[in-house]
């Protein structure tokens, strides 16, 4: 069945290129001489326009048949070499056109949030400029056709983060958090390009070499068998494109980027580093879903990995005093339940909760900058408290994106999770383990996150009295975004209602023509079967865990039952050492790998300059003893060439002189021996 | 266009000569004619682009005519797709150069002589199709750097000139000898490279692989490969500004261009032989070890010139794949770093002459008072690391891919080095352009025009590259599939299995 040809989807992305290029090249101008306003209605416009595209193409596909949901923009052909054909070609599929419609609408409101969150900013329209240029590039990402231009978007993106997170690059602190955020997504890119060429010629191999999706999945098959290293090339190559997913991301090993990232403005947190970018992971492998079913040992890592960051972050989280890291340790964590979904061959669940946690998550970013915003660039919660009558709006709707964040029944959060925790028991690639990892995170997410509550909005006010200007509530520009993102943090749950609820799912059927052909079997049967009293209990079971975790953070900062150094101090206080140090994982990277480069880069400059130099000036000495013996005349020609260099300075040129006399002679045995070895070599 | 590479080639001497009898004491109109005797051979380079058959493997606007009669030597030039891209790269970096070179202020006719007598040099190597003629080029172009270093270089300029000097000196030799047992093993004798194509043959395997590796040395030196690129550091730091953007944006492709000319055309058994460890694994090594190096500099230059050693790498990797995708991809990947590594001498130079120094560390904050110069450097930096949408991220993808089914050990090493490379560039731009600023260099001005109009259209082509790389992949794909297929055929023939 072939793809419907269009033209239309290219002006999705080109649309928010246009508007990085007139704010990039002439935006300067424009906020000195038009203002603000014009710089944001340029930027904001043509996001705008790229939802409209994309709620038309979404359209479209709704109009065809489900089998036949698949829209291609060829817009030129890009690479032709060998077997490598490479056009830049857009794909709308059901899965990119979920995607597509988070970027674009989530993205817009994001924009339209920091029209007013970054007024007042020099650099205004750099900012704006950056901020297009990203959804450009995540557009790039989400509608590639093939691999390789996917990973053009994929480090554009990264580009974007470098440079919004530095934005304010005065800052040292900012410039270094945003060096480390790609440099460690480039050891994942390096992963990524790699599985790209083992998956191209393990194809070719099999006379079908290529990086388009559409082409992969129909000769995927051809792998089968295929070996390299002893290890089967599926495998191989979706744990190397998977080292990509974990530097994006940001899952453990390389997830340490992502916290430091929180040094960017806080409309990029909201949308770079948790809605939209750190998700091209999850999208990456959802794209794929063909080919990591056929690597069972991937699927193991990748659900190992995801559930071991979804505890593990949660822990972190639990501990920050910055408002914005517990969300960054948050967002770490909820991905990491993401990836347990994909993991367990629960592709549907994945991408589902990908969009509620975009809702929530981006709702709470946005509410966390309004109270920033608010309390003049306030971002410890220590210095916060007793906010909810002050800022009403941002109170209720961060309430609402935290209810959904700890899963609390019937909102968004609360569908996707479970629906995740039920696969992660059920499917034959889960089990008791994963899903008990996955309880036990929610419980802790549920904890963390009603004590950001409590601290931010409750207790006495502990914001530094000095400041003596009012706290205000932001202006409608930032808390519009906010109630329409808190509503969809609550609703969009409904679209996918298990079936063990007695949902319809449509969104679950929306995916279908994309992930059915390739439902794990086993899966599939296990849920036509499944046990519908099991799947309450479950429930159940998560739900009261994630009581019980945000009943003890009531405790300690509401009720003030417990203590909180109490609990610190458990232990000897060791286990809350280990959480607010982040397990010391920076410090060991620095002093293994960190230290390793330098010393590496030192030892390497040292043996260029002394010991090869060495060897060079050593040669030039011992030709020019050789030289001495020489005939005068010899010396004096070429003392005379010498002498012709009109500016050599006396000193130096009577060094070189001598210099100059070893050349001809090396010249003359360099030619002897050279002779003499051909001679040599032809007569054996 | 008869004679059109003769025409290209030596006007650029006849703008020397002309130079050369005006007067000293009018420097003005010296640099003007100097830019002027630049521009016909590019408007030529324009012309030769569009109107170059990209179909055939011959070789095209071919000049041949006898020149030492007794010893079979002629004057034959002419070019293929690989010859042509090296010749456009010239001919589009040499009127940039003299822009640049605007602000030279001492002997300013004997700089210009001497840099039009390097164009001439450089594109004689080029279009030369007599190996003794390309030798002759070769020697050409050597005397002119020499002066141009070692007279209008910085403070260690005569050290520098000495040692480029006597290193490419001495791989001149080995390419003498090896040039003249070729010319003797060839009957009839000639010095005609197509005629010489796989006559390496006549030899047994183990005097083609002496003779390649006597090649290989004299181009390795040129490229530079480790352990033979100590002089490269040195030049590079005391050469003036432009100086710098010819030598590594031509002069070191000069190397990896006669590996691909000279052993690979000649010596194809030998090449599939030994390009393992001397171009694959050397190559790899050179990828990293540049990489480690640069991270370690404390001089902007030092730091560029290293950055070339590890992305000349990627040349010799892609070229020892012998597949479509590595070898297309090396070839793309000189020209890129021809460009990017120029704008990055460029950029350099811009910065030397407002602060007069180059310490990484001296600097810090340069956005806040030079905006323009800052765009411009950071797209540079971001093409120099291959970042997607830019040139090089295309020649470095097909270099690593093609070198994937051969060598996929190597090519995992190699691509781990964007990680270095990424650290070192972006720790860079940390230190010069972002962060606070120097109160010395509060009133730095930005760019002015002319700086600007050498800059921009390097900017412009690395973009456009990225884009559609198809502008010179097309321009290569036919000659270099013929060379590759000429390899794997010269190895399949059994002209040298031991």
């Amino acid at each position: 069945m072939d793809p419907v040809a269009v033209t239309s989807l290219r002006w999705i992305p080109l649309l928010p290129l246009l508007g990085a290029l007139v704010n990039g090249l002439a935006g300067k101008a424009i906020q000195r001489r038009v203002g603000e306003g014009a710089v944001a209605a340029i930027a904001v416009a043509p996001v705008a326009a790229a939802f409209a595209v994309s709620l038309a193409v979404f359209a479209r596909l709704l109009a065809l048949d489900p089998s036949r949901r698949v829209l291609l923009d060829v817009v030129w052909r890009w690479l032709d070499v060998g077997a490598l054909r490479v056009d830049v070609a857009l794909l709308a599929d059901p899965l990119s056109t979920t995607l597509l419609l988070v970027v674009t609408g989530i993205g817009g409101l994001i924009h339209v949030y920091a029209t007013a969150y970054m007024r007042g900013d020099d650099a205004y329209w750099r900012f704006f400029a950056y901020l297009n240029l990203f959804t450009f590039a995540m557009l790039v990402l989400v509608l590639a056709d093939n691999l390789l231009l996917m990973f053009v978007g994929w480090e554009g993106v990264g580009f974007c983060s470098w440079a919004l997170i530095g934005f304010w690059w005065r800052e040292p602190v900012n410039t270094t958090a945003g060096n480390k955020a790609f440099i460690v997504n480039r050891v994942g890119d390096a992963g990524f390009v790699l599985g790209v060429f083992a998956l191209f010629w393990a194809l070719d191999a099999a006379g079908h070499g290529t990086v388009a999706f559409r082409e992969i999945q129909r000769h995927a098959a051809s792998l089968d068998g295929a070996v390299l290293w002893g290890v089967p090339v599926a495998t191989l190559v979706t744990l190397l494109l998977f080292v990509g997913a974990t530097g994006k991301s940001a899952q453990f090993p390389l997830h340490v980027w992502l916290p430091d990232a929180m040094q960017g403005p806080t409309p990029v947190s909201a949308l770079i580093h948790a809605a939209t970018m750190v998700t091209a992971g999850v999208y990456m492998i959802a794209r794929l879903h063909f080919l990591y079913a056929m690597a069972p040992a991937t699927l193991a890592v990748v659900a190992g990995i995801g559930a071991a960051t979804a505890l593990g972050a949660a822990t972190i989280a639990l501990v920050q005093d910055d408002i914005k890291r517990v969300l960054a340790y948050s967002t770490v964590s909820q991905l990491g339940y993401m990836f347990l979904a994909l993991g367990v061959g629960a592709w549907t669940a994945g991408v589902f909760h990908l969009v509620t946690h975009a809702f929530f998550k981006a709702c709470l970013f946005l509410g966390a900058g309004s109270v920033i915003h608010a309390l003049h660039h306030e971002q410890d919660m220590r210095g916060m408290g007793d906010l909810h009558a002050k800022l009403p709006v941002t109170f209720w709707t961060f309430l609402m994106a935290a209810l959904a964040l700890g899963g609390t029944p019937l909102t968004a959060g609360f569908f996707s999770k479970d629906e995740i925790l039920w696969h992660a028991w059920s499917s034959p690639y889960g089990g008791t383990l994963l899903w008990g990892v996955g309880v036990a995170g929610a419980a802790l997410t549920a904890c963390y996150v009603c004590r950001q509550v409590l601290l931010v909005f409750f207790g006495e006010s502990r914001a530094d009295p000095h400041h003596g200007e009012p706290v205000r509530e932001s202006p409608a520009a930032m808390t519009g975004p906010l109630v329409i993102l808190a509503a969809g943090a609550l609703l969009v749950g409904f679209l996918g209602v298990p079936d063990g609820l007695g949902g319809a799912n449509p969104f679950a059927a929306w995916l279908d023509a994309v992930f059915a052909s390739e439902h794990i079997d086993a899966a599939h049967a296990a849920e036509a079967a499944h046990d519908v009293r099991l799947e309450w209990a479950l429930m159940a079971v998560s739900v009261a865990m994630a009581t019980g975790g945000a009943g003890v953070a009531y405790l300690i900062y509401q009720a003030r039952a417990l203590s909180a150094d109490a609990v610190a101090g458990i232990a000897g206080g060791a286990p809350y050492r280990l959480l607010v140090h982040k397990y010391w994982l920076d410090e060991v990277y620095w002093a293994t790998i960190g230290r390793g480069v330098r010393w590496l880069a030192r030892a390497g400059a040292w043996f260029d300059a002394r010991v090869l130099d060495g060897v060079v000036d050593g040669s030039a000495l011992v030709m020019r003893a050789i030289a001495r013996l020489e005939s005068r005349f010899d010396a004096r020609v070429v003392d005379g060439f010498v002498n012709a260099l009109a500016d050599a300075t006396w000193a130096l040129g009577g060094r070189l002189r001598r210099l100059q006399t070893g050349n001809v002679n090396a010249y003359l045995y360099v030619v002897v021996g050279a002779v003499a070895l051909v001679l040599i070599a032809r007569i054996f | 266009m008869d004679h059109v590479l003769t025409w290209m080639t030596f006007l650029p001497l006849l703008g020397a000569a002309v130079v050369l009898c005006l007067p000293s004491r009018r420097p003005g109109l010296i640099k003007r004619v100097a830019l002027l005797s630049t521009l016909p051979t590019f408007a030529l380079g324009v012309r030769l682009f569009a109107a170059f058959d990209r179909a055939t493997t011959a070789y095209q606007y071919v000049d041949r005519t006898p020149w030492i009669a007794s010893y079979a030597i002629d004057y034959f030039v002419g070019v293929d797709g690989v010859s042509i891209t090296m010749v456009l790269l010239t001919a589009l970096l040499c009127p940039l150069c003299v822009l640049a070179s605007f602000g030279i202020d001492k002997g300013v006719k004997g700089y210009f002589a001497l840099f039009l007598m390097l164009e001439t040099g450089m594109l004689g190597v080029f279009v030369a199709l007599d190996f003794f003629l390309f030798y002759v080029f070769w020697e050409v172009m050597l005397l002119p750097m020499y002066f141009l270093i070692g007279v209008w270089g910085g403070p260690r300029r005569e050290y520098a000139a000495i040692k480029f000097f006597l290193y490419t000196f001495a791989g001149s030799v080995l390419m003498l000898v090896a040039m003249l047992v070729l010319y003797f093993g060839a009957a009839p004798h000639t010095f005609a490279i197509p005629e010489l194509a796989g006559r390496g043959a006549v030899f047994d395997p183990r005097t083609q692989q002496l003779l390649w590796l006597a090649l290989f040395v004299a181009f390795a030196i040129k490229i530079p490969a480790f352990p033979f690129h100590t002089w490269l550091p040195d030049a590079h730091v005391e050469a003036p500004t432009a100086i710098s953007v010819i030598l590594a944006g031509v002069l070191l492709k000069m190397g990896t261009y006669g590996l691909l000319r000279i052993n690979y055309g000649i010596l194809p058994a030998a090449t599939l032989d030994l390009a393992f460890w001397s171009l694959a694994a050397l190559g790899t090594f050179n990828i990293v070890y540049g990489a480690l190096c640069a991270l370690a500099q404390t001089d902007l230059k030092k730091l560029v010139a290293y950055s070339s050693i590890s992305h000349m790498g990627y040349v010799m990797l892609g070229m020892a794949a012998f597949t479509p995708q590595g070898i297309n991809g090396a070839v793309l990947q000189m020209f890129n770093h021809g460009t990017i590594t120029a704008l990055l001498f460029l950029l350099v130079g811009v910065i030397y002459d407002r602060a007069h120094h180059r310490e990484i560390a001296g600097f810090g904050g340069l956005a806040g008072v030079m905006p323009v110069y800052t765009g411009v450097a950071a797209l540079a930096f971001f093409a120099a690391m291959g970042l997607p949408g830019l040139s090089a991220f295309i020649s470095e993808v097909l270099v690593l891919l093609g070198a994937w089914q051969r060598h996929p050990g190597l090519t995992i090493v190699a691509a781990s080095a964007i990680v270095l490379t990424a650290g070192y560039l972006l720790w860079t731009l940390q230190r010069v352009w972002l962060g606070r600023l120097d109160e010395r260099y509060a009133a730095l001005p930005d760019v002015d025009a002319r700086e600007l109009a050498t800059l921009l259209p390097l900017a412009a082509i690395v973009l456009a590259l990225g884009v559609y790389p198809h502008a010179v992949l097309d321009l290569i794909g036919a000659s270099l599939g013929h060379l590759n297929e000429l390899v794997r055929a010269g190895a399949a023939a059994g002209v040298a299995p031991r």
